[in-house]
């Protein structure tokens, strides 16, 4: 195969990555996004095997079976509720192979560059290094908190920022180091050094951010994944390397933006950690003004979602916790048939992943065009008799609106107090993921159904 | 002593209705009046003069003598000059006698003064309260029923095909698709009407509460988006805004070149019926299609209707009948002869005959504009308020509007534009071509990217971060074209482990995400 060849294929398989990630705009396109996308994959790869460069196939082929074989069992085992621990598993896969080709890249004896060319090759494979680094721990310690391996409060060690800039000043000395030394231990040692200095560094930043931001930190994970894909390609010279990462790397990077701005918080604080241990004090001073939370039973909220004309269900990620949402749909069904209109409302940051709640009720059966955005339903809750809140707590906090010193003020969130009846399923009196308070389960029309979240909903439905 | 009830025929060119039909004619005599009827005057109406006389009716040719012997006049239209007789009805009125009719006082002073000069009692059928209780006797809301029905019959007389959709041997039919403006009573019942003949049918009203009755009448209830505040309004909002109206004309204007057939019913009470249509609008709308202005008689809600005329302008038919209850003359004379009779019950309620107009009762206090030749209109408020609230447009505006400070924010992206350009212009001036080429591919797919995942709907975010997390396993392609390396057995194992890592997450990703999206899944709400 010439590389001329080659190079259609790549041009043919980047059109195909664009219009499958163009086809995930609507759900009725999505699902032959997806397929151009494997496509493009399918024959990137055949055209890079087929070229005069690759000669071990033996290699190539029980790597990729086996590869293919590890994918298909994951993803067929997966519960869809442990959708973000997957993806950042992923992620870190993709870390690791742009760790791995840098240095093999760098190992590589046929490469000779000289001059300015030698400078640039040698800061992509550094580059490359680098971000493939922070992208391969920082997303093993993101699936570790996800999976509850790992504690999901922020660890915030002292100083953290000022390691943070020292970790950074030290990549960059050794960046100097590598590119002017002569020796090859000199290099070598500078690089492995690095390697070290950027694992530590993926480990720190995403360990000191706390569970209810890892929307945000898994979708920075994805964009850095993208653009250790992209730096691979520079080092490599390859067009499709580059187009396909900046791909991921811009959707990534938008995705974060979108959850930033959902939480209200810039993404550098996001990024620099710290968010709900210094904010709890504050909040803590003021539960004199609360008044009282009442609780509710479950024959209650049945006799209430029974007289609704109206009803809307808010999930958070208890409801995914407690995989509840087969019950849930249940209930909507049940609900349904008796004519009452049922709607879910979703938070863009409720859940682990932007989407996630999404992902959750399609596995549960519910059509998507009953599953609302919080732009879509907001103004809705004031005509609604009941908002079911199953396992949600930061994403409808009337503080973040009516309380300036609140640590989440200036948060959107779903107002569901505007309704004539707010049932609160929690487990416990116990704050969100933020540790802020949440003056909604003091109001007037809030009453509490405690428990855990899949034995209250089955409790209703059996008597609905 | 009781009083003689006369029926007149009415004169009003076209006019179809009769006052009483000979089952509200039993119910009179029940209540001790007498009823005379003038020949024929319910001849159009389908009820013979035979059909009155066995019901108890006397039956009168001569019309003066009708009017003459009355005490009581029942009638549709309000007084008019007679064609044959050169008299005004008026002048036919015996002194100090009842007469209950339509008359709009408001635009009739003329004829209010004749009736004063006749020492007259006049109950006015279009002045009745709507409330409640006065359901009964309200004689706009029968008619305003039967208009609305009729408009959808005139419309389909008009209309050159199906209502309801059809799959035959002869090929497929789309059902039609009307669009009715206003949900008051003539709305709801067109509504009604259109859904009744198969048609898809969408309305439209500035009152959100009236979006459940429309529902339950089968049409589809179109909703203006607003952010506009109505504080000052103390909630509600009487007057609709400027940006509502163009948010309404622009929604008009959507759907007229969407619909096949529009039904309009807007009136604002005492004022000009507000212009909806446009003439632009008319001429956007398909061939064939068809217009139908309830409001033709009060100046209209589309700008080319001719009051009781219909008209072809641009393919399309518009239809300004104004005497839509007299083209179902059967039908709305028994209900307008049924408020009658519930009229009279309540004027009449110790059954003797005799009238008391009682001005302590609010429905006969409002309905009443002329007592014994002294004007008591307009009536006072009354204490009951009117059954259905104001217009609430007021939608409530965005609780977030935290605005960033829009100018220091442009100094700031350009600065940082140039930045970024002599960043470039550097890196330009001493990379290679080549380099260069690459960086060209980088930034474009940055942008391309962008835009490409702005799109994206966020109920698909999480199945977007797992296909782009397989296909940034693109990575594997580094790792092939080093694996073959026959110099260095280090860089073939590093190769290995990596396109193994890579193909997991390629096959991981891709899986999963097909996966998730066939779990996404609609419901058709039609088959529901």
């Amino acid at each position: 195969m010439t590389e001329g060849i080659i190079t259609a294929a790549y041009i043919i398989a980047s059109i195909l990555f664009i219009l499958g990630l163009g086809g995930l705009s609507r759900q009725e396109s999505a699902r032959r996004g997806n397929i151009y996308a494997m496509l493009g994959m399918f024959i990137a790869i055949s055209a890079t095997i087929l070229g005069s460069q690759v000669t071990s196939y033996g290699v190539i082929f029980s790597a990729m079976i086996i590869g293919i074989l590890v994918g298909m069992y994951v993803a067929k085992k997966i519960e869809m509720t442990g959708m973000p621990q997957l993806v950042a598993m992923l992620h870190s896969f993709v870390g690791m192979a742009a760790v791995l080709i840098g240095f093999s890249t760098y190992l590589d004896p046929s490469s000779h560059f000289s001059g300015v060319e030698k400078t640039i090759h040698d800061v992509e494979i550094y580059l490359g290094i680098f971000i493939g680094a922070v992208t391969f721990t920082g997303s093993l310690v993101a699936f570790g908190k996800l999976q509850g391996m790992l504690s999901g409060k922020a660890i915030l060690l002292p100083a953290r920022h000022w390691m943070n800039a020292l970790m950074l000043l030290v990549s960059i000395y050794l960046l100097i180091i590598f590119i002017n030394a002569q020796s090859s231990t000199m290099t070598i040692s500078s690089l492995l050094f690095m390697t070290f200095i950027a694992l530590l560094f993926g480990i720190h930043m995403v360990i000191s951010i706390g569970g209810a931001d890892m929307p945000v930190v898994v979708s920075m994970l994805n964009s850095y994944s993208g653009w250790a894909a992209a730096a691979t390609g520079f080092m490599l010279s390859n067009d499709l390397l580059i187009i396909t990462g900046a791909l991921v790397g811009s959707s990534g990077a938008i995705l974060s933006y979108i959850m930033c701005r959902a939480m209200n918080r810039s993404f550098i604080s996001v990024i620099a950690g710290g968010f709900g241990t210094t904010v709890s004090s504050s909040s803590n001073n003021k539960e004199v003004e609360h008044g009282e939370a009442l609780s509710t039973t479950v024959e209650e909220t049945v006799q209430l979602l029974q007289n609704a004309k109206k009803v809307i269900i808010v999930p958070g990620y208890g409801m995914a916790v407690a995989r509840a949402q087969h019950i849930v749909s249940d209930i909507v069904k049940k609900l349904q048939h008796q004519d009452i209109p049922v709607l879910f409302a979703i938070h863009p940051v409720a859940g682990r992943l932007p989407g996630h709640m999404n992902v959750l009720l399609a596995e549960a059966k519910v059509p998507y065009d009953i599953v609302l955005e919080m732009d879509e339903i907001n103004e809705d809750f004031s005509k609604t008799d009941i908002v079911l809140v199953i396992g949600a707590n930061d994403i409808v906090n009337p503080g973040a609106l009516d309380d300036p010193t609140s640590p989440i003020a200036g948060m959107p969130v779903l107002e569901v107090w505007e309704a004539k009846h707010v049932i609160v399923m929690k487990r416990s009196m116990a704050t969100g993921y933020s540790g802020v308070d949440n003056p909604l389960f003091y109001k007037e029309n809030t009453r509490l159904l405690f428990g855990d979240a899949k034995e209250s909903v089955e409790a209703i439905l059996s008597q609905l | 002593m009781f009083l003689k009830i006369g029926i007149p025929k009415e004169i009003h060119e076209g006019e179809k209705r009769v006052a009483a039909t000979p089952e509200t004619v039993t119910w009179l005599k029940k209540f001790g009046f007498s009823v005379a009827i003038e020949t024929g005057a319910g001849g159009n109406a389908h009820f013979s003069d035979e059909l009155y006389n066995e019901m108890g009716a006397e039956i009168i040719q001569d019309t003066k003598k009708l009017w003459e012997q009355s005490d009581v006049i029942l009638k549709v239209r309000a007084p008019e000059a007679h064609p044959f007789l050169a008299l005004h009805e008026v002048e036919l009125l015996k002194e100090g006698a009842y007469l209950i009719c339509f008359i709009w006082p408001s635009i009739n002073p003329e004829l209010m003064q004749m009736l004063v000069d006749k020492k007259a009692t006049v109950l006015a059928m279009d002045s009745i309260p709507r409330i409640s209780r006065a359901q009964k006797f309200d004689a706009l809301s029968s008619m305003a029923n039967i208009a609305g029905y009729r408009a959808v019959i005139e419309s389909a007389n008009h209309f050159g095909r199906f209502f309801t959709g059809q799959i035959t041997a002869a090929g497929k039919m789309p059902p039609a698709t009307v669009l009715v403006i206003g949900a008051g009573v003539a709305g709801l019942a067109a509504i009604a009407a259109a859904n009744g003949l198969g048609a898809v049918v969408r309305a439209f009203d500035t009152r959100p509460e009236v979006k459940e009755q429309i529902e339950s009448l089968g049409a589809e209830f179109l909703w203006i988006e607003t952010n506009e505040d109505s504080s000052g309004a103390g909630g509600y909002a009487k007057v609709m805004s400027p940006e509502f109206i163009k948010a309404e004309m622009e929604l008009f204007a959507r759907q007229a070149m969407e619909v096949d057939i529009i039904i309009t019913t807007a009136l604002i009470p005492g004022k000009k019926a507000p212009e909806l249509i446009t003439a632009g609008m008319v001429e956007s709308m398909k061939e064939g299609s068809v217009i139908v202005d309830l409001a033709a008689e009060q100046g209209g809600n589309c700008t080319l209707t001719e009051p009781g005329e219909v008209i072809v302008r641009h393919g399309v038919t518009l239809i300004g009948y104004t005497d839509l209850p007299s083209r179902l003359p059967a039908q709305s004379s028994q209900l307008y002869g049924t408020n009658l009779r519930h009229l009279l019950h309540d004027l009449c309620k110790t059954k003797d005959g005799q009238i008391n107009v009682d001005m302590n009762d609010d429905v006969i206090r409002g309905a009443t504009i002329i007592k014994e030749g002294e004007i008591t209109w307009p009536p006072p408020t009354p204490q009951v308020q009117a059954v259905s609230k104001p217009p609430k447009l007021a939608v409530k505006a965005p609780p977030f509007t935290e605005r960033r400070k829009k100018k220091s924010t442009h100094w700031l992206n350009a600065l940082l534009m140039l930045i970024a350009a002599l960043v470039l212009l550097a890196l330009g001036s001493v990379a290679p071509s080549d380099f260069m080429a690459h960086f060209t591919v980088f930034v474009l797919s940055c942008f391309v990217g962008y835009h490409v995942v702005w799109n994206v709907t966020p109920a698909l975010h999480t199945p977007l971060m797992s296909v782009t997390n397989a296909i940034s396993g693109i990575i594997v392609l580094g790792a092939l074209l080093q694996v073959s390396n026959e110099l260095s057995t280090t860089v073939t194992v590093l190769s290995a482990i990596a396109i193994l890592v890579a193909t997991i997450n390629i096959s991981g990703g891709f899986f999963v995400t097909h996966r998730m999206l066939k779990m996404f899944q609609q419901v058709d709400r039609r088959t529901k």
